[in-house]
């Protein structure tokens, strides 16, 4: 007996594997999380996404690029700092989204695409919309996603500025009030550059038209804006130049933190927009925010089933 | 087999009628657009079961569908999913029903076990429980090793598979799916139909399928809901369609004694005065099999006596359906004489 036991095992093991594909349909009564959780499983879901987890390899580099590329500057210029004992960093943390405004723009270009055409492109859009999410859910989910992506991308370099700051002994009160001013300022920079996106992104299907549209908008609005701003500055109609800001999706960031979170501007001459023009830039930002929000709904509504 | 009892003797089709409970209930729904009446005045109730719903292009299927899943109010009347009102519980409907785009829907570059794990959590199922689920109902499907490999990969017969797996997932009460068979072969159309059928018999899930291939439907629903320009044109269960006549359909071997076994039952009961027809259809080879109409218990008893007096074998003796086909075709020409009368 004790010998055929271990024999039939073995024997039995075809069988039991045929019993695997044999087990009945079982019924599920665990809990049923609802709306809000499915929201929020979206929301971690197109998050990774922007970063490629969850997706193929291939899809992982340009984000992971990107990111590594916005960090790198600001690892240098704290080792410069450190290794210079300089008395202040080179760039302030206002400052550093607006020069690296080129890697945001294509980081933009590349996930807010990835984030909405492809579920428009391949229809999966009214799978979603068949279950207990509504179409504001959708909408809140992948703009909450796309800007929390921007603003890991762009509050990272600021936290490694700080966090150099820190090891090279630089006045804490100071650069803690600097970094606050940087997160505020990219913390609206992501709302802002994510609804363009996404709202341009949302219109086709198409991944390519969606990531050229993206860069067309962000580099062609920056280029005119600057160009009249520079011809203004020539012809020394600086009154003018705060107004002309206010068409391009960076120079309205940069207009809003030089007007109310300490920055020098980079428009042509440093001429920020006074406090009052900085109403304006504001009520501009967020009113932008706000229209972007609308207008996907408006398009989600229509796509449905 | 339990389908071919069903059809034998009516009192099965009884016993469903006295579990029936509405699963969907509309009560003169209409939809209209600026220019098109999608549905008018739509009232019907379906139970628990396989439900076919017949209609051309444009009858307003989806139309219906919509409105039941909440996504899409109604111009008038209300409709019911699970007990639950459409208008205001529409949430709670989706929660409980799944659905089976017609089109493709599934994204190429991930893999099947990943779309349904977070289509399992997009219908409010904690993580492990999406896993779990994902991986009994791709296997209850039909899809194995390939369900690691990305879906752009696979070919229509395992998309459709994921197409019904992301429907079932989350253990609905009920299924709507919508031209499940299209673009598939002969055999993945006949597995398809398995597999609806199964969601019912074994997995206890109503299902409303839409199709527009009668033949279909006739194998796999127990109720057939037609509509036509968002009007109903007839609900009924798919007993009641084919059973207007029972056929009997027999075949017997032949032997020393009766070298055409076929003509020796032919004779004997003609003898016995009940009519017998020719089951060969001018085809080959199916000039074996007779058939004649039931008249009740004692036919059968008849056939029996008469193939065991012959020293006959009785190879086959089954109850020949009509198609559904058929009454559509015999009440469209009633209706068009209707027409003509009317006239």
């Amino acid at each position: 007996m004790a010998v055929e036991q271990p024999m039939r095992s073995p024997v039995a093991t075809p069988g039991d594997q045929t019993r695997i594909h044999n087990i009945g349909y079982r019924n599920y009564d665990g809990p049923r999380l609802g709306r809000s959780y499915a929201t929020r499983s979206l929301y971690s879901q197109s998050l990774r996404g922007s970063y490629g987890l969850g997706r193929s390899i291939k899809s992982k580099v340009l984000p992971m690029l990107l990111f590594v590329v916005m960090c790198v500057p600001a690892a240098i210029m704290v080792a410069v700092a450190v290794a210079t004992k300089a008395k202040d960093l080179p760039v302030d943390y206002t400052r550093y989204a607006i020069i690296m405004q080129a890697v945001i723009s294509l980081y933009v270009a590349s996930q807010a695409p990835q984030s909405v055409s492809r579920d428009l492109r391949f229809k999966t859009v009214p799978l979603y919309f068949s279950r207990p999410i509504e179409t504001a859910d959708y909408v809140r989910a992948k703009y909450a996603a796309l800007a929390s992506a921007l603003f890991v991308l762009t509050a990272a370099p600021l936290l490694v500025l700080y966090v150099g700051a820190l090891l090279a002994k630089l006045d804490f009160a100071d650069q803690t009030k600097g970094f606050a001013q940087g997160l505020v300022s990219v913390a609206l920079l992501s709302l802002l550059f994510a609804g363009i996106g996404l709202v341009i992104a949302s219109v086709t299907p198409r991944r390519g038209f969606g990531i050229a549209a993206v860069i067309a908008v962000m580099t062609i609005s920056y280029g005119a804006v600057s160009t009249l701003q520079a011809i203004a500055d020539n012809q020394d109609s600086t009154g003018a130049i705060p107004w002309i800001g206010l068409f391009s999706p960076v120079t309205l960031i940069d207009g809003v933190q030089s007007a109310f979170l300490g920055a020098s501007s980079a428009f042509p001459g440093a001429v920020g927009p006074t406090n009052g023009e900085g109403a304006v830039y504001v009520l501009v930002v967020l009113g932008l925010i706000a229209a972007c929000y609308g207008l996907l709904l408006r398009r989600y509504k229509k796509v449905g089933l | 087999m339990p389908r071919q009892l069903c059809g034998l003797t009516t009192g099965v089709v009884r016993v469903t009628i006295v579990e029936a409970v509405t699963v969907i209930a509309t009560e003169s729904l209409s939809k209209r657009f600026p220019r098109v009446t999608a549905l008018d005045r739509l009232s019907v109730d379906v139970g628990p079961g396989v439900t076919g719903l017949v209609g051309a292009n444009g009858a307003g299927k989806s139309t219906l569908i919509k409105i039941l899943l909440g996504l899409s109010p109604a111009s008038e009347g209300r409709a019911e999913v699970l007990g639950l009102d459409v208008a205001t519980k529409g949430a709670d409907i989706r929660e409980r029903v799944g659905y089976m785009p017609e089109h493709d829907c599934l994204p190429p570059d991930v893999s099947a076990t990943e779309f349904v794990v977070h289509m399992a959590r997009m219908s409010g199922l904690p993580p492990t429980a999406a896993r779990e689920r994902t991986a009994d109902t791709l296997r209850h499907v039909g899809l194995y090793e390939e369900r690691y490999r990305p879906i752009g990969g696979y070919s229509t017969g395992m998309k459709q598979r994921v197409k019904l797996a992301q429907a079932l997932v989350h253990d609905p009460q009920l299924v709507f799916l919508d031209e499940p068979t299209n673009g598939l072969d002969p055999v993945g159309r006949d597995e398809m139909l398995g597999l609806i059928r199964r969601i019912h018999t074994d997995f206890g899930i109503s299902v409303l399928v839409t199709s527009h291939l009668l033949g279909e439907l006739e194998r796999t629903c127990d109720h057939v809901v037609v509509i036509d320009g968002g009007k109903l044109l007839r609900s009924s269960s798919t007993t009641d369609f084919t059973q207007t006549t029972a056929t009997l359909a027999i075949e017997v071997t032949d032997t020393d004694e009766h070298p055409d076994g076929t003509r020796a039952v032919r004779e004997s009961l003609h003898a016995r005065g009940v009519e017998v027809l020719d089951g060969s259809n001018g085809l080959p080879g199916a000039g074996h099999i007779l058939l004649l109409t039931a008249q009740g218990e004692e036919t059968y008893d008849l056939v029996r006596d008469v193939v065991a007096d012959l020293g006959l074998g009785l190879v086959r003796m089954e109850q020949r359906r009509h198609h559904i086909s058929e009454v559509f075709t015999s009440e469209e020409e009633q209706r068009k004489e209707a027409a003509v009368h009317g006239s």
